[in-house]
């Protein structure tokens, strides 16, 4: 009885730190899959703030004023003035499309309504 | 095996002997016992043993713990916290109101020479001059064989040079890793920005700290890790920005004028949606302090904000405003204004005679100084004082700018009679264009204070009041008469109602007196003047107007039309509607029978 005992205790010491070895192994595969995905994070930041400032420079107002002159013939693009503002009185709705003529209305059902 | 305690072989013998076989039994007895006592005490000291070693095992793993933690570096936790990820800059960007970066950093190298390492001194001095026209070839070599073991050489450099570098292949040139702040947008609202430069520095990275402006202001802050990068969010609007910056380029090249400036603002909430002051820099090449001639003249001063300047009749308004809010006149009320006003030995005059008598309402439509001088001095000087330290005009502005606490107004030492009188048409007490367009904002906002800043606000916090909505109203309609009738004519923009009051004032020497031919022109608008949105100050230095036979030089001639081309050029960017003008309300309508 008692060496059965032994036995399974040792067996499951055995069990045990063979799973803490497989645990730690595993936690240190992650920490460094972290660390890896951390530092490209990093890098992906770095390249965004990089990328932030240049869209930034590019788009500098002087920048594209001057642009803007240079491609006036083919852009024509002024600045912004106060008449460029629209109403909406102003648009041009298409009209309704006009009933077919040659199709019977029949007057007396619609009682004096309009079609 | 077992001793039996009366083995019956002795007790036999030592009957036949006739001694007593009791006597075994005890010494058997006792013999056991001794025995027993000697497996006991052994078992004990084992047992100490061991609990001895368990203690030492125990204590000897808390001391061992305690020396790694005390021998070890401080670690971040890497599983649990994900802090260190959203930290990418030492300093946070600036953006403007709409989240366009105006201040962001760039990661770049420095260059660092260790002469001792060096294989060809003479060879990589001459071609690092080839690289950097600016360096000096002959003192670099002095300086890479003499007996110095580190110098800089370059703060920053771009990758292309840091490939020309590698390209000479040379172990003694080193590069550092060095964040490098950047406004992409160049000059625009450089004043504002200010600039950073390298603070403590070593191989491996170096500060950046701000040297003016917000920067500067909000050093702290920008460089708080706390703040986790969250960007300084400012209250300017880089497109209408770099619009009034143009305009008023322009402005200062057709009016021959030294210098302007022009702030934007937001009269309810005070935001600055653009401060601007003319002649301006790159802060990305923050020019050094001009230690000869005037500071006043160099790019880097912020006109808008450091400028105190004597206003001009710009002022008339806030002397109107409390005679009308005091009820000590009624727009209507006719105003004495006979010239020349002799006071004492001070005579005061107005630019043309417009007059014996002007209602109040016409005293500010035509500028008048009589008018405004007699309303002040029914004012009285002590109410003077207490309005216009009410308005802010004598102290520093509260904006968030490390040069505003230093621009403190100019105001008499003394205030006497006279003063009352010529601070009312703005001469006398100088102040900033920024004291201005804030003052202003309070009157024609309906009435309350509003703090100048710089920073986006999520709400707004109405202020204390200073006039009554009513003295605002019809501070509103006479500012909008002086565009229609007045000195400001040019100033109407067609969609936009605008309502201002122009300035003129005369330099004044630095020898003391006033230049003859040297002016200050003002003209402080708010636009749409029936319902104001933002109030416009702009201000040109030294203007002169000279498509006429004679040099023009008042504010209705230069800084007027300059402020209208901004109002035209800004209006639309911040989103404002032209509208059609509330008519003028019917007067008496002709009727015949």
């Amino acid at each position: 009885m008692r060496s059965l005992a032994f036995l399974a205790a040792t067996l499951a010491i055995m069990a045990l730190a063979f799973w803490a070895y497989r645990e730690n192994y595993r936690t240190h595969a992650e920490l460094a899959e972290v660390r890896a995905l951390r530092s490209e994070i990093g890098e992906l930041r770095e390249g965004l703030s990089v990328l932030r400032a240049e869209w930034a420079y590019l788009n500098r107002p002087d920048r594209l004023r001057e642009l803007a002159d240079i491609n006036f013939p083919r852009l024509g693009l002024l600045p912004l003035e106060p008449q460029q503002f629209g109403d909406v009185r102003q648009v041009g709705y298409p009209m309704p499309p006009l009933r077919d003529l040659s199709e019977p209305v029949d007057v007396a059902a619609l009682n004096g309504r309009t079609p | 095996m077992r001793t039996p305690l009366r083995p019956l072989a002795r007790i036999l013998s030592a009957r036949a002997r006739g001694e007593n076989p009791d006597a075994i039994e005890r010494e058997n007895i006792r013999q056991r016992h001794e025995a027993m006592r000697e497996t006991g005490r052994r078992t004990a000291a084992v047992r100490l043993v061991l609990i001895n070693a368990a203690f030492l095992v125990a204590f000897a793993t808390v001391a061992a713990r305690m020396a790694v933690l005390a021998a070890s570096d401080p670690q971040e936790p890497e599983a649990a916290s994900s802090a260190g990820v959203s930290i990418v800059a030492q300093r946070a960007d600036i953006v403007d109101r709409r989240g366009r970066i105006l201040a962001t950093n760039l990661l770049t190298h420095s260059l660092y020479a260790q002469p001792q390492q060096m294989v060809d001194p003479k060879g990589a001095a001459e071609k690092l001059a080839k690289i950097f026209p600016d360096l000096d070839a002959q003192r670099l070599q002095k300086d890479f064989t003499g007996s110095r073991k580190f110098l800089w050489i370059k703060k920053k450099i771009s990758p292309e040079q840091m490939q020309m570098i590698h390209e000479i292949g040379e172990p003694g040139l080193l590069f550092g890793p060095r964040e490098l702040r950047l406004y992409p947008n160049g000059a625009i609202a450089a004043q504002v920005l200010g600039g950073a430069s390298f603070g403590r520095e070593g191989v491996q990275s170096a500060e950046i700290v701000g040297v003016a402006g917000v920067e500067k202001q909000f050093d702290a802050a920008l460089r708080d890790p706390a703040n986790g990068g969250a960007p300084l969010e400012l209250s300017l609007d880089l497109t209408v920005q770099s619009a009034v910056e143009d305009v008023l380029n322009g402005g200062i090249k057709l009016m021959n004028a030294k210098g302007g400036a022009a702030v934007l603002m937001d009269v309810h909430t005070g935001e600055i949606v653009a401060l601007a002051s003319l002649p301006d820099f790159d802060p990305n090449a923050r020019p050094a302090a001009a230690t000869t001639g005037d500071a006043s003249d160099s790019p880097l001063f912020n006109r808008a904000v450091q400028g105190v300047y004597e206003l001009g009749s710009t002022f008339k308004i806030f002397a109107v405003a409390q005679a009308l809010d005091a009820g000590i006149v009624a727009p209507t009320t006719v105003i004495d204004t006979k010239g020349p006003l002799v006071w004492g030995k001070y005579r005061i005059r107005d630019f043309h005679n417009y007059g014996d008598k002007l209602t109040v309402t016409e005293v500010i439509e035509k500028s008048s100084n009589i008018g405004t001088a007699r309303i002040a001095n029914m004012i009285g000087g002590e109410r003077q004082q207490a309005f216009l330290g009410k308005l802010g005009l004598f102290d520093p502005t509260p904006v968030e700018l490390v040069e505003a606490s230093g621009a403190r107004p100019l105001r008499p030492a003394k205030w006497s009679e006279i003063t009352t009188m010529t601070v009312s048409y703005g001469h006398g007490l100088a102040a900033s264009p920024l004291h201005l367009a804030a003052a202003y904002s309070a009157m024609v906002n309906g009435g309350t204070l509003v703090r100048p800043t710089l920073r986006k606000r999520a709400e707004v916090s109405v202020g204390p009041r200073i006039i009554s909505e009513r003295t605002s109203a019809e501070i509103r309609k006479m500012m909008r008469l002086v565009v229609q009738h007045g000195t400001a004519t040019f100033g109407d923009v067609p969609g936009y109602e605008v309502g201002g009051k122009t300035g003129t004032a005369d330099k004044p020497k630095p020898t003391g007196g006033y230049y003859k031919d040297k002016v200050v022109s003002t003209f402080a608008a708010a636009f749409p003047i029936s319902d104001p949105k933002y109030v416009l100050v702009v201000t040109l230095d030294e203007p002169v107007e000279t498509s006429g036979t004679e040099p023009r030089r008042t504010a209705g001639w230069t800084a007027v039309p300059v402020g209208a081309e901004i109002i035209r050029r800004a209006a639309p960017l911040l989103g404002l509607r032209p509208a059609l003008e509330p008519a003028a309300e019917a007067g008496v309508i002709r009727v015949s029978n």
